[in-house]
């Protein structure tokens, strides 16, 4: 995983396989950034994941929560066919950045 | 029920499990030919049980999952994923999108939806833990026709 700060914006490009064992570590480590920088904009970048199931859903759910806690928002990037389709599942279409509500037309 | 191939594995609960667990499955899957999509969806309903008997079968201690795979009349596969943990007190309750007991883990509450819509079968039986009563725990059975590659 690799967190991007360019001001405004906080990028989490997340990489490999999500699911409840690596959610346990990756919550924290995303949680201290938000803390520190305080974005106005959080992108959940999933171009590098392989793999993910519901545990995937939970990190956006709270990292929604904490981001909204400090003002912020958050944007799902980069999500293609297997994470989109627990997207889809999970009604959270609507946190999509432009690109990818383009696909699913 | 002509059953072609099987496996049983048992795993402790521990959560570095879940991965083995669902790769392992996966690979055993793979003998029906099935598209990418398939697999994937194979292995998150997996993933979703063996979380399930980790976070609310075991929330206190380490159990076993035995996790029995077969291969059904040559294009269906079959799972069932069973503890001996806590047991369900409301299976209605529990399969309900959204519904998660779980409040500090950031649960998505979305284990059952999973399973259901990504496999074509589920089945769920649980015996919750009472006092003196017969042994608790969960068993998780999902079936999904495959639809081989090269037909």
């Amino acid at each position: 995983m690799e967190i991007i700060n360019s001001g405004d914006s906080l990028t989490v490009m997340l990489s490999g396989e999500i699911d409840h064992h690596a959610l346990l570590s990756l919550r924290g480590t995303i949680d201290a950034q938000i803390e520190q920088h305080t974005p106005r904009l959080l992108a959940l970048d999933f171009g590098g994941v392989s793999f993910m199931d519901s545990s995937g859903i939970g990190l956006i759910l709270g990292r929604r929560r904490v981001a909204e806690g400090y003002g912020g928002k958050v944007m799902i990037k980069n999500a293609s066919g297997y994470v989109l389709k627990l997207i889809k599942l999970a009604g959270l279409t609507p946190m999509l950045m432009k690109q990818e509500v383009n696909n699913l037309l | 029920m002509n059953i072609n191939n099987y496996f049983r594995l048992i795993i402790p609960s521990h959560s570095r499990n879940e991965a083995f667990a669902r790769a392992a499955v996966a690979a055993f899957a793979a003998q029906l030919d099935p598209t990418v999509e398939e697999i994937n969806d194979i292995k998150a309903a997996v993933s979703e049980a063996v979380t399930n008997c980790i976070v609310h079968a075991y929330p206190d201690k380490i159990g076993d999952i035995e996790i029995v795979g077969r291969i059904i009349e040559h294009d269906t596969f079959y799972i069932r994923i069973k503890d001996k943990g806590l047991g369900i007190a409301d299976i209605k309750q529990a399969m309900l999108p959204l519904f998660s007991t779980c409040e500090e883990g950031e649960r998505a509450g979305l284990g059952f939806a999973v399973m259901e819509s990504f496999m074509d079968k589920l089945r769920v039986t649980s015996r919750p833990v009472k006092a003196g009563a017969a042994p608790s725990g969960t068993s998780v059975i999902m079936t999904k026709r495959v639809t081989s590659r090269y037909e």
